[in-house]
């Protein structure tokens, strides 16, 4: 029916008026959406899905129409392609959303928890686009390992342990105020793995939540599975660099400004390049303790 | 009746109470009192001066540093102490074990086991332990033995909490004279993902410090340290001594290939944020030094042990000398593992920095995770950092289509009976087997008569041509057996008989005599049975 549509639009496109939207175009502009739910179909196995995503691209009327459907829906469109397909992501109040509560069911409870299960996910993207140029290249495509990620943490943690016992800062937090430990402290203490009875991996260790977060990712559609080393290896889908990009790098990005942390430059919060001396600064130290300058 | 007994104990209460309190509470309270509440007033008046009288001169972490240092250290041995504290609540009579004997030979198996690339195993190490529990106790059974042993491994990884981990609350001074009890968490043993996804052990810092004593010291003056001893020890002849000195010496250089195994590792995870012009190289040069330093006072060390042990005449003093030398060469094994893992780094950065370096430059700016999210995010109060990874899970996690039920799908899948699962699997097929025929050259019967033509007495040697005679007049076929056989006896297996314990051996000997039959050519042999129990040789 997409096609019976194209053709008969096609001999007199450039001088008639754009046709009048009848149910046919909502309901291919609903598929189009509904393909875009199903996050692990790309336009490349699927014949209708790429007629769709072509058809989006070269008719804005019906353009508009998906666009709309999807906002109805509760879902913000980062990028109609044939490489990501309709790439759709949840609003926060969307029926679509990924709730902490029901992703974890300890992190409702416990405060540790639920910054770990935050941060796995913040780790795996950090290391997944190791540089602001990763994140911005279309091409790229990252790679990542459950061990990889955790060790990547650990030992940006162990640095700042490292610095905190070189100023002669006490860490160990107040016992009545565990709001105020020291983020990562929190990952420090966590084992990273643990023998379990049934040879699983331990569910609280910190390879425990981060190969969560991954398979997690898996089944949004972000992450392929490419073996079984080093804990589970990883690759990166479009859809993946969209969403760090567009959506959750920002919204993360806000956050932060908001507690104060970053100085805000020329107002545009996101998508900010390193200035040259921050730039050198982490060059020198970051994620290594090579300091033979101290 | 019943008022006065209620009333009686209200009024001597206090009475009681006060010289109770002097007795035991009052010299802390004392002490908090003279240091804190005048300290404050005078602080606030004159800050930089501190109080002539003042027990602690310097308020702050800083005075404390020493104090909570030694707290913590302390702390790190509480584990061990608790374990025979805690033998008594277990089911059963276990006061017999020494708990935190073996908790320390653990610890000592695990530092000693622990590799490059992997850490120690759990059940080797149970395996390892197991001697020294029975050691103890060697009326009680095995299976309670293993059991003693795992239960004290599983409480060093401290099993039970969610951490595996353990916790020590000791109190310090603030910079504004507030006592602040704090937490203290730290581990023993540690378990790590090893190759193939199996969980191996390896002992923290604070346990190889607790183990070898030397608390908060810096690892290579502690090496440089031990091994002077060592020296001056073997110049001395002091080997009991040595092996001691020795030891630490390899738990230091455990340590060392430890913290250098880490470093290495960030190295290769993360080119782009090390300074390849300057620091790296300085680093691996630096290393290297001290391999070769460590290399050449090792086997200084080593040739010195060697003549120790040559010269000594002792057994005893042999046999620490030679487990001496063991421990020094595993230590010159280490240092060169860790040299070809540092030769290895320089050719990975080169590759790195050439991928890296080549590639397009940015076509737009984008957002670095790292170093504008996650290195800002550690530090924070993990009240605040939460918001952040938070925001970012919100948007980062992607969707979820949210299941919708029909009630007919319902109603249909709720009545549906379980499919029957088979708990045996797929029956097995019955083997069809086919006989195989007998083709042997001979029979059974022709090889027990040709052996017993062969069971000669030791005493009475036989010329082949006898024999094969004697065969032919048995059975046309028999002479091809006796003569292969004879042949074979040729080169008998003498070790393997021996070690078999058999007592006797068929050989056969070239003289040089020409075999004359129309069947065989060749030597005529000299066939005779050899006793082995006497020693007597089937050449001569």
């Amino acid at each position: 029916m997409i096609t019976d549509r194209q053709d008969a639009r096609e001999p007199g496109e450039a001088e008639a008026p754009p046709p009048p939207i009848v149910p046919a175009d909502v309901a291919d502009a609903a598929r189009l959406v509904g393909f875009g739910l199903q996050p692990k179909l790309v336009p490349a196995r699927d014949t209708e899905y790429a007629e769709l995503v072509r058809r989006h691209r070269e008719d804005p009327a019906f353009a508009r129409l998906a666009d709309a459907v999807a906002a109805g829906l509760g879902l913000i469109v980062l990028e109609v392609s044939q490489r990501a397909g309709m790439a759709v992501a949840a609003a926060e109040d969307s029926v679509f959303a990924v709730r902490m509560g029901d992703y974890a069911r300890r992190a409702a409870s416990d405060a540790g928890d639920r910054f770990l299960h935050g941060l796995a996910h913040l780790a795996a993207a950090a290391l997944a686009f190791p540089r602001p140029e990763d994140l911005a290249d279309d091409g790229y495509i990252g790679r990542i390992t459950v061990h990889g990620v955790d060790a990547f943490v650990r030992q940006a943690c162990r640095r700042l342990e490292e610095r905190a016992e070189e100023s002669g800062e006490n860490t160990d937090p107040a016992s009545d105020a565990p709001g105020l430990e020291a983020a990562w402290r929190v990952y420090t203490r966590r084992s990273a793995t643990g023998a379990t009875k049934d040879a699983r991996r331990l569910a609280s260790s910190t390879t425990g939540i981060i190969g969560k977060a991954v398979a997690f990712l898996v089944d949004s559609g972000f992450l392929q599975r490419t073996g079984d080393e080093s804990g589970g290896t990883y690759r990166t889908t479009a859809r993946y660099q969209l969403q760090v990009r567009d959506m959750a790098g920002s919204a993360a990005m806000a956050e932060l400004l908001d507690l104060g942390v970053v100085p805000v430059g020329d107002g545009t919060a996101t998508l900010v390049p390193a200035a040259d001396g921050e730039a050198a600064d982490l060059a020198a130290g970051a994620g290594l303790p090579f300091h033979t300058g101290t | 009746m019943a008022v006065p007994p209620r009333f009686h104990p209200v009024v001597p209460a206090p009475y009681a109470s006060v010289p109770f309190r002097v007795l035991s509470v009052a010299p802390p309270n004392v002490g908090g009192v003279t240091t804190t509440v005048p300290h404050l007033p005078q602080q606030s008046r004159q800050p930089p001066q501190p109080l002539p009288g003042a027990p602690r001169p310097a308020p702050g972490p800083a005075a404390d540093e020493g104090l909570a240092r030694r707290l913590r250290a302390l702390a790190c041995t509480a584990p061990l102490h608790d374990l025979d504290t805690r033998k008594a609540n277990l089911a059963g009579e276990y006061s017999v074990y020494a708990m935190a004997e073996v908790a320390l030979a653990a610890i000592d198996l695990v530092t000693l086991n622990m590799d490059f690339d992997t850490g120690a195993d759990h059940d080797q190490i149970v395996a390892r332990l197991l001697p020294r529990v029975a050691a103890q106790a060697p009326s009680r059974s095995h299976s309670e033995h293993e059991r003693v042993a795992r239960w004290v491994l599983e409480n060093l990884i401290n099993v039970g909490s969610a951490d595996r981990g353990f916790r020590a609350v000791y109190g310090t001074f603030g910079p504004d004279g507030l006592y602040i009890r704090r937490d203290y968490d730290f581990k023993l043993i540690e378990e790590v993902a090893g190759p193939g996804g199996s969980v191996y052990l390896r002992t923290t810092d604070e346990a190889v410090n607790v183990l070898v004593g030397a608390l908060d010291t810096d690892v290579t003056s502690a090496q440089i340290a031990a091994e002077v001893k060592l020296e001056v020890l073997i110049s001395r002849g002091r080997l009991a001594d040595a092996q001691l000195a020795a030891e630490q010496a390899r738990y230091r250089t455990v340590q060392y290939a430890e913290t250098l195994r880490r470093t290495l590792e960030a190295t290769r995870r993360n080119v782009r944020a090390v300074d390849w012009l300057r620091q790296v190289p300085d680093m691996i040069a630096e290393a290297l030094d001290h391999v070769a330093d460590r290399y050449r006072h090792e086997n200084a060390i080593l040739t010195n042990i060697r003549k120790a042990r040559d010269e000594a005449e002792e057994p005893e003093h042999k046999r620490r000398a030679a487990e001496l030398v063991d421990i020094v060469k595993d230590c010159i094994r280490r240092h060169t593992q860790l040299q070809s893992r540092l030769l290895e780094a320089g050719p990975l950065f080169r590759a790195e920095q050439d991928r890296q370096s080549f590639a397009a430059p940015p076509a737009r700016a984008g957002l670095d995770l790292y170093g504008q999210l996650v290195a800002p995010l550690l530090p924070l109060p993990v009240e605040q950092a939460s918001r952040v990874t938070d925001a970012f899970f919100a948007r980062g996690t992607g969707l979820r289509t949210p299941g919708a039920v029909r009630v007919t799908d319902l109603v249909d899948l709720l009545l549906t009976p379980p499919a029957e699962r088979d708990h045996l699997g797929a029956e097995m097929p019955e083997p069809d087997l086919v006989a195989t025929p007998d083709d042997s050259r001979f029979s059974d019967e022709q090889l027990e008569s040709a052996l017993a033509l062969l069971d000669l007495p030791h005493d009475a040697p036989r010329r082949l041509s006898g024999l094969l005679a004697e065969a032919r007049r048995q059975d046309p076929d028999l002479p091809y057996l006796v003569a292969l056989l004879a042949v074979h006896a040729a080169s008998p297996p003498v070790g393997t008989a021996h070690r078999q314990g058999e007592p006797h051996l068929l050989f056969a000997v070239d003289d040089g005599t020409e075999l004359d039959d129309h069947e065989f050519g060749g030597a005529d042999l000299i066939l005779g049975t050899a006793l082995l129990t006497s020693g007597a040789d089937p050449d001569g």
